[in-house]
């Protein structure tokens, strides 16, 4: 299992890559609009097969919303 | 596209409405509203998904007719900024961004030291910086050096709908910028966009006004014959002012005289 902090929630997951991780949440990794960092930097989609994640990474999904 | 397009970044824009795409009754009042706004450009912001799974949203609709603005609301520091606008880059490829720091949050004032700071470097990481700001001739100038393609100053309060607060500045930081100027929060109604128009803004920004008025689509198309007006209005230039009457008929030949 990894420790991750996924969009500022502590979760253990047995997930190896961001790939995997978006698998687990439910989320269809070919949605349109959607972006994922790790610790900061942006995972380009292309990577996100091959992106690992390892223990005490701070993950953020994000989608488009209505903004001002 | 017009005679008189905006033109930010080399981008030419026949209306010089920006609209916001939030705080409407649902998503079709929005869209009706988006088009009688006649608008080329929204903004959106960028949130966490919910965890529970990722549907479709708004995006679906609207990018495909407008052209889309990130922004980054509700961020008080630089790097979360800086952060959100390379998700936005991602996640809407645009590099576009609507840059917003906050510094309060409770008058959602612009952070300047940061303002600039992001600014600065979001443009050196190849961004289209339209910076939220205060209306400060001196915070515009240091925007437009670093790079700003705009500058966004505030006509009052975000939401507050109090219009333009303080004119005087406002056209200064027109008269000086080097870089369009988009009047981006406070306005309440029509007027106030036209008086944005003939202070001399190239374009203003949107979102409450219409959004929360009794009938936004009305209102979307009242902003538009507003800002229409008010260009036409500086491009044909106001009489001056003066203390005194001066009559308008001619003053010859009165009966009785």
């Amino acid at each position: 299992m990894t420790r991750l902090r996924v969009n500022g929630v502590e979760a253990e997951v047995a997930v190896a890559t961001v790939a995997e991780l978006l698998a687990l949440r439910g989320i269809d990794p070919g949605a349109r609009f959607l972006a994922v960092a790790v610790n900061g930097a942006v995972v380009r989609r292309t990577e996100w097969p091959v992106a690992a994640l390892s223990q005490g990474d701070e993950v953020e999904i994000v989608r488009p919303l209505q903004g001002g | 596209m017009n005679d008189d397009p905006l033109m930010i970044a080399g981008t030419a824009f026949s209306s010089r409405l920006i609209a916001g795409t939030a705080r409407y009754p649902n998503q079709q009042v929005m869209l009706d509203a988006l088009a009688a706004s006649g608008t080329e450009l929204v903004t959106m912001s960028i949130r966490r998904i919910s965890l529970e799974g990722y549907s479709g949203s708004l995006v679906d609709l609207v990018s495909g007719r407008y052209r889309l603005l990130p922004n980054t609301s509700g961020c008080v520091t630089a790097r979360d900024a800086i952060l959100t606008a390379e998700l936005a880059r991602e996640a809407l490829e645009t590099n576009w961004v609507k840059l917003e720091l906050i510094g309060d949050r409770d008058l959602l004032y612009p952070d300047v030291e940061q303002l600039v700071h992001a600014a600065d470097e979001l443009v050196r990481k190849g961004f289209v910086v339209l910076p939220y700001c205060n209306e400060d001739p001196v915070a515009c100038q240091k925007l437009a050096d670093v790079g700003c393609a705009a500058v966004m100053p505030l006509g009052s309060l975000i939401g507050s709908g109090m219009g333009i607060a303080n004119p005087a500045a406002i056209e200064l930081i027109c008269t000086r910028s080097p870089v369009p100027v988009v009047l981006d929060a406070g306005i309440g109604t029509a007027s106030d966009a036209a008086q944005a128009m003939e202070l001399g803004c190239d374009a203003v920004m949107i979102d409450t006004a219409i959004a929360r008025s009794h009938d936004p689509v009305r209102m979307a198309a009242a902003m538009r014959a507003a800002v229409e007006a008010g260009r036409l209005a500086r491009l044909a230039g106001r009489v001056p002012k003066q203390r005194f009457a001066e009559p308008s008929s001619p003053q010859l030949g009165l009966v009785g005289s």
